[in-house]
């Protein structure tokens, strides 16, 4: 807005009297109206036009980069390896990512979306002991205030997942399952924050009560790190996070790659050992493990891959449906303009 | 008024005045009466609207009752009261804005309007109470207050002038800021009020305030010591007006008789109804289309909400459990609030902005026709003048383009080409070239070679020396300053050695209409000069350089019902005589009728030259004709009721049994460019229609001029002579006429296709159809209600059918009928009328747009006028240019919101099936707000106001582009129906492009996934890049500014997404948005799908602008150079009398 009435003013808009509108600014000055660019609707001006001669190039361009685009995409997605649950690992010598997934939970739902504090989990002490709102019906407990508040943190996803390989000797070897590096880094070191550092945990939280459906308090969550404990624990932060569609998958573990030869989940048995803690009947929902290895462009999906080689298609098609129109068009053109 | 009222209520019935009663100075009128001092409003000006105390009120109530507002405001009660998933703020905050900005402007305004009036009310006045001078503040005058006025000063209230310091009781005023006409007039003194004002002891008793500038009646009682008292008549010459300025007059005296609000000036305040442009309905027609779509989503949602909870387990899972209160709302209460909440989350699809976009638009976009330097006209030294800013778009749609003649195809600009005495032609020598250098031919040079008799000849030329109202402007150094449409300068009246002129000085006469003014200048040429009024007197210097000398005695005024005027003047020798010029047809009837054969050829021959005639005609009266004339004068103009009608009675009794001396042929020469303006709106599709009041047969040719009507124009003739032609019944007449031309120009002809050029056009018959005012009104007004309407049916069809109708012979009323009628035929079409004159604010006010023309007949057409141009030639790049791209610009504005915020509150219809109905919004509340208000607001503004898809000069070169937008083309259901077919499109490919990019959420190659914020955010970057750039797609004429918003909007989108996202507000009571946009940013996959889904949305965009291939600028251009090479007709124009002859010869064979 500021900009083109800015540009009035400059373009010479000089008559200092206040003007009711329109009518009276004419009226007050009755000289000839300035011959400004700006005033005479004569600012040099780019007029483009789109002809089948100029897109042309431009559907091949754009048909030459989506189709290499979406078959780098395709092949990088049919390259991540993706196992549900009954899984066989890999070969592969990076990262594996640990997804636990749900179906048919309403993250989503709008009640659910609402249902925290943000100030409360920013580690602010009033909102500690008194939190919002819209954390009903899981605000306060026996007359203490729950810490974390609302439908959200009561609702963590509570099952452990262990994973195991069975070597040839048939001994089980704990897979390393790492627990950092899950959440965004700005939600772990900004936006969740422990009331009054991460030291003393107990004390900071006394006065408070632990979610309805939670067995332990929010600062027993990783005893053992202090660092991944309360309300900066990583698999509290990653569930805060609340998912986009009611089928969602949230980040659980890393295994971390061992060295460049070896491969991170060499081939064997695997056993995965879950203590079923949360409840999907009830909801008709229903639990996945994932394990995916993770390119450039994410995780498994095959959607963007296909789009960019069919919208890559089209385009090239329809070049060269245009290229023919084009060059007939202009043929007649031509014939029609020598007898002119 | 509302004294008025509660008189009438509380039984002051014998005060159900229709009169007032004023004491002069406030002394009781006559001795003996106790005086009551009647009450009347004080002398405060209040044109401004509020107070500082009642302006929120007033002004949020009227705010209010706007539908649109009043919807929002609505929507932001039901957030406020439900709860809603968009908190409060989202639309409160552009209501807030939109209510603060036109509260601010409105205040403004009417600051401003209290400075005016403070200026005005606190203006020192002096005024004469019990014999001395006081000093006061304009607004503390009384109803009947002596008031002093000094020459330049403006009259602080309406006043009766009672004593003038010129010595023959005058004084002039010119009502410049009344009326715009800035010629002076003469008011006069009340005879016989006492030098010595300090003892005048009278009463006034004059008619109630009305708001007619030309009307007033009153009476005066002078009461001397004990004697009769004297009674006086006043009308508008001794009335003068607050507002009007006091000029060549020291100072006068006068006695306030109106004040305050009700002087006349402001009686004439008020504003004009409001016209609504067509634009408009068709807004409102889509807005109840978008609320239809908003409450059956709402519905849809609502529906199927319940449906999906009434599985088991949805409704309230273990994790997401109700609160108390929830559990306890009655459930058909809970269904309810679940509508509105939807109603809430979908009311962006109604945008609030759209409003105070096209409203800026509006106002801004009007801008462009003040600056115009086209519209400047250096004569005047003025350009056009928008007075309503509603209509712009308006001017891009005219179908029926309702014109007057004079002064407006005409120039108004009076030149004596002939005359003719007693049958004999006068004319002077062809010397057209040299502008004064006209002479007196002593032999006439008709071909008989004859001269009638000197004393006849004198006797006309004295006639027209003395039968006029025109002034001698006095100091000739001014008039040659003062550069004033009504002065006409004659400086060199030496040309010829042969004009005996005495004196060499430079004289220039002031008259209310031209042709007077060209008349006495036509006398003055064959030697007989008026000297101007002297005390009543009037002087004229005659062939032989002796001054005689007339008393004026009575002047008969000019009335455009009797179309004619008379003087009665006492001459030296004490002969009475009576002069009256007027119409051919007012004249002839009040003549001996053996003298009338031999001029009425003459008339008949100047008229359909296309001169504008006038009869002379005297009559000496005998000492009791005079006496009894005078007597009845007097008497008449005593009444204080019906005074008009008395007036003309006794006119038309005095103005008979008259001799006819001679005529007069006064040329009016054609506005500049009036054939090609005619023509480019004809090419334009435009039907024009001349309504004018004059005769046929000059109008006539003025069209042949004005090539409306060609040379292969049958023209269908429906006057007052064709009906008699038959010697039938008239009505009979008329019936078979109209059935006969019905038959050959509508049901004959071949039906029009659109677009049809005139070229190929003119292969089929052109029609013209001419009828005159008596005729009309036998046609609207048909003795049986069911041939009324049959017969209106009938002119209307024939009407439409034909290039170009003239209508003759009209009344001002008829002509606002004319445009009625047209106006509320079949398709109702859109009408504009353009006019210069008083007669022609009627249709002016009528028509859809109305166009006053700064011409020479005052101020009163520019007045009442939405748009004023000086010259006619103005029209055709108003309509075909700046009309043109209005409407274009407005349109694609209009459809352009629709189909963003269509396509902005559909992905988040489609979200609610994804997380279970429950209300929850996809996009943050931020960008909820400012979608409208900052992201994608400025583009389409400087679009609507930049936007010049063909440039001007093609548009100005090629009328027939016109016809491309008219009738509404690009807001017609079909065009919307694509737009919207377009938002819904862009709608669904936005959401569900991004529903399978998060088939899987892990789109960061860290492996961490997204939540709904990021799909939210993901969703409306693509939106807002979309639809930023479909508008770049659409502009074909990219000025700085262009580029400088569509890149500024969509660098200050990322800007504030990442500003917004960067911070924690601890105002937010959730940080949604935090880090989310950065985070998005660093995904790969995001990025292409946001590249992938713009570019998809616009794909078949750019698929249809390439196909619709001869659509650009250039090819346009291309096309224009070749026709401009090929045979390029620009016919300037030509000498125009010649060629008027050529086709008016033709034509009167043709009929």
């Amino acid at each position: 807005m500021a900009s083109s009435y800015n540009a009035k003013e400059e373009d010479g808009h000089h008559s200092g009297a206040p003007a009711h509108g329109g009518a009276a600014a004419a009226a007050a000055k009755s000289k000839k109206p300035d011959n400004t660019a700006f005033k005479q609707q004569r600012l040099p001006a780019w007029q483009p036009i789109l002809t089948a001669g100029t897109v042309l190039p431009a559907f091949f361009v754009i048909g030459l980069i989506f189709i290499p685009i979406g078959i780098g995409l395709f092949v990088t997605s049919n390259n991540i390896r993706e196992f549900e649950v009954t899984a066989t690992p890999t070969r592969d010598t990076s990262n594996v990512f640990m997804y636990y997934g749900l179906s048919n939970f309403y993250q989503n739902h709008r009640r659910y979306v609402k249902s925290r504090d943000d100030s409360q989990l920013y580690g602010d002490r009033s909102a500690l002991t008194n939190p919002s709102k819209e954390c009903e019906p899981y605000r306060m407990s026996d007359g203490q205030a729950i810490a974390p508040c609302g439908a959200i943190a009561n609702s963590l996803f509570n099952d452990t997942l262990e994973l195991y390989h069975i070597d040839s000797n048939g001994t089980r070897n704990t897979i390393p399952l790492v627990k950092k590096g899950i959440a965004w880094w700005t939600d772990k070191h900004v936006k969740f924050r422990n009331p009054g550092g991460n030291n003393n945990l107990t004390a900071a939280f006394r006065g408070t009560s632990k979610p309805v459906n939670w067995r332990k308090p929010v600062y027993d969550l990783d005893p053992s790190d202090p660092d991944n404990n309360g309300f900066i624990n990583e698999d509290f932060i990653v569930w805060m996070r609340t998912a986009a569609l009611p089928t969602f998958r949230k980040l659980y573990r890393i295994i971390q790659k061992k060295a460049v030869t070896t491969p991170t989940l060499p081939s064997g048995r695997y056993v995965l050992n879950i203590s079923y803690n949360y409840p999907v009947l009830s909801f008709d929902g229903r639990k996945r493990m994932i394990l995916s290895t993770i390119s450039w462009m994410g995780g498994k999906n095959p959607f963007l891959g296909i789009a960019y080689i069919t919208v890559g298609s089209i385009c090239f098609f329809l070049g060269v449906v245009l290229l023919i129109i084009h060059h007939k068009y202009d043929t007649r053109n031509n014939s029609a303009d020598i007898p002119n | 008024m509302l004294r008025r009222r509660l008189n009438r209520l509380f039984g002051g019935d014998e005060r159900r005045v229709e009169s007032r009663t004023i004491n002069v100075g406030h002394r009781s009128g006559s001795p003996n009466e106790a005086i009551i001092p009647p009450k009347f409003c004080d002398n405060r000006i209040v044109s401004s609207k509020y107070t500082v105390w009642n302006f929120l009120p007033k002004n949020l109530f009227e705010q209010f009752r706007r539908i649109a507002n009043f919807y929002f405001l609505i929507i932001f009660l039901v957030q406020v009261i439900v709860d809603t998933p968009t908190s409060p703020v989202t639309s409160g905050l552009p209501l807030f804005f939109v209510i603060t900005v036109t509260a601010i402007k409105q205040g403004y305004e009417d600051w401003l309007r209290h400075k005016a009036d403070n200026e005005v009310n606190k203006y020192p006045v002096t005024v004469l109470e019990d014999g001395r001078r006081i000093r006061k503040e304009s607004e503390k005058i009384k109803v009947g207050d002596v008031v002093e006025v000094e020459e330049d000063e403006t009259f602080p209230c309406d006043l009766i002038l009672l004593q003038s310091s010129r010595d023959d009781d005058t004084c002039f005023v010119t009502t410049a800021s009344l009326d715009g006409e800035s010629n002076h007039k003469t008011h006069y003194t009340v005879p016989d009020t006492e030098r010595n004002l300090e003892s005048l002891n009278a009463t006034i008793e004059c008619e109630e305030p009305q708001p007619d500038l030309y009307k007033f009646v009153g009476r005066m009682h002078i009461y001397t010591n004990n004697q009769e008292p004297a009674v006086r008549s006043l009308g508008p010459e001794n009335l003068l007006l607050k507002g009007a300025t006091l000029k060549n007059t020291q100072k006068i005296y006068g006695v306030a008789v109106y004040s305050g609000m009700e002087t006349k000036m402001a009686l004439n305040y008020q504003g004009k109804s409001q016209k609504r442009s067509a634009v408009e309905k068709s807004i409102n027609a889509f807005l109840l289309v978008y609320l239809c779509i908003l409450v059956s989503k709402a519905l849809v949602c609502t529906t199927l909400k319940y449906v999906w909870q009434s599985k088991p387990g949805q409704d309230e899972p273990w994790y997401n459990e109700k609160t108390q209160k929830e559990k306890d709302t009655n459930l058909y209460l809970k269904m309810f609030t679940d509508f509105l909440s939807f109603m809430v989350l979908f009311n962006f699809i109604i945008p609030v902005s759209m409003y105070v976009t096209v409203e800026m638009q509006k106002f801004l976009g009007s801008f462009f026709i003040t600056w115009d330097k086209d519209f400047f006209d250096p004569e005047i030294k003025e350009g056009a003048l928008v007075n309503t800013s509603d209509l712009n778009e308006e001017l891009g749609q005219v179908e029926y383009v309702f014109t007057d003649k004079t002064g407006t195809l005409t120039q108004n600009n009076m030149e004596f080409i002939e005359c003719c005495i007693d049958g004999f032609q006068y004319k002077y020598q062809d010397a057209r070239s040299e502008l004064d250098g006209f002479c007196v031919t002593d032999g006439p040079v008709n071909k008989l070679q004859q001269k009638a008799g000197r004393e006849r000849e004198e006797l006309f030329l004295r006639a027209l020396c003395l039968c006029h109202t025109v002034q001698v402007k006095e100091s000739p150094e001014q008039a040659q300053d003062q550069v004033d449409g009504l002065t006409d300068q004659v400086d060199d009246l030496e040309v010829d050695g042969e004009v005996p002129y005495p004196s060499q000085e430079q004289r220039s006469f002031i008259a209310s209409s031209p042709d007077e003014v060209a008349l006495v200048k036509g006398a003055m040429r064959y030697g007989f000069t008026f000297l101007g009024l002297e005390s009543k007197s009037m002087k004229i210097l005659n062939r032989n350089n002796g001054v005689e000398m007339y008393e004026l005695l009575h002047v008969l005024n000019f009335d455009p019902v009797r179309r004619r005027m008379s003087v009665i003047v006492r001459s030296k020798s004490g002969d009475t005589l009576l002069f009256c010029k007027g119409a051919d047809s007012s004249i002839f009837p009040r003549v001996r009728q053996e003298e009338v054969e031999r001029i009425r050829m003459h008339v008949e021959r100047n008229a359909t030259e296309g001169y504008r005639t006038l009869c002379v005609a005297y009559k000496c009266l005998s000492a009791e004709e005079y006496a009894q004339a005078d007597e009845g004068l007097r008497e008449a103009r005593l009444a204080l009721q019906n005074r008009e009608e008395k007036l003309m009675a006794v006119y038309n009794q005095v103005e008979t049994g008259m001799s006819l001396i001679g005529a007069t042929a006064v040329e009016d020469r054609l506005q500049e460019e009036a054939a090609e303006t005619m023509e480019a709106l004809q090419g334009a599709g435009m039907k024009v229609w001349v309504l004018t009041g004059d005769k046929m047969e000059t109008a006539k040719s003025t069209c042949y001029a004005c090539r409306l009507f060609q040379r292969n124009t049958e023209l269908l003739e429906l006057t007052v002579r064709t009906l008699e032609d038959g010697g039938r019944r008239r009505e009979e007449r008329l019936h078979d006429l109209l059935n006969e031309y019905h038959k050959k120009a509508v049901q004959d002809a071949p039906p029009a296709k659109a677009g049809v050029t005139r070229s190929w056009s003119s292969a089929n018959q052109d029609y013209g159809f001419i009828i005159d005012g008596a005729t009309l009104s036998m046609v609207l007004n048909s003795s049986s209600e069911s041939n009324s309407s049959r017969y209106k049916n009938l002119f209307l069809q024939i009407c439409q059918n034909c290039t170009a109708v003239l209508c003759c012979r009209m009344a001002p009323l008829q002509k606002a009928q004319i445009v009625k009628m047209v106006k509320n035929s079949k398709g109702s079409p859109i009408t504009l009328s353009i006019g210069d004159g008083a007669n022609d604010v009627s249709m002016i006010l009528e028509a859809h747009v109305g166009i006053g023309i700064k011409g020479k007949e005052g101020r009163q057409a520019v007045r009442n006028s939405d748009y004023a141009i000086p010259k006619l030639k103005h029209l055709k790049k108003l309509l075909l240019a700046h009309g043109h791209l209005y409407y274009v610009r407005i349109a694609h504005l209009v459809q352009y919101f629709f189909y963003k915020n269509l396509c902005f509150i559909l992905p988040q219809f489609l979200y609610q099936f994804f997380c279970g109905y429950s209300q929850q919004p996809l996009y943050d509340a931020a960008y909820l707000t400012m979608y409208n208000i900052c992201f994608t607001s400025m583009p389409i503004l400087a679009y609507s106001l930049l936007e010049q898809h063909i440039c001007i000069e093609v548009l100005l070169d090629n009328a027939t582009l016109y016809r491309e937008i008219a009738k509404n083309a690009t807001l017609r259901w079909r065009p919307f129906l694509y737009w919207t077919l377009l938002g819904v499109f862009h709608g669904l490919l936005f959401f569900f492009g991004v529903r399978y990019l998060f088939s899987n959420p892990a789109l960061q190659d860290n492996g961490q996934v997204f939540g709904n914020w990021s799909y939210g955010t993901i969703v409306f970057t693509v939106l807002v890049f979309t639809v930023t750039l479909k508008l770049a797609l659409d502009t074909r004429h990219w000025t700085w500014i262009n580029h400088f918003v569509i890149w500024g909007s969509l660098a200050f989108y990322v800007f504030f997404s990442f500003f917004w996202g960067g911070i924690i507000w601890p105002f937010l009571s959730q940080q949604r948005l935090y880090f989310v946009f950065a985070n998005m940013l660093s995904s790969v996959s995001a990025w292409l799908v946001i590249i992938l889904l713009i570019l998809l949305s616009l794909l078949p965009e750019i698929l249809l602008v390439v196909f619709r291939k001869p659509r650009g600028p250039n090819a346009r251009q291309k096309e224009l150079v070749q026709s401009s090479v090929g045979g390029h007709q620009s016919p300037r124009s030509s000498a125009r009398p010649l060629l008027m002859r050529t086709f008016s010869d033709e034509s009167n064979t043709v009929i």
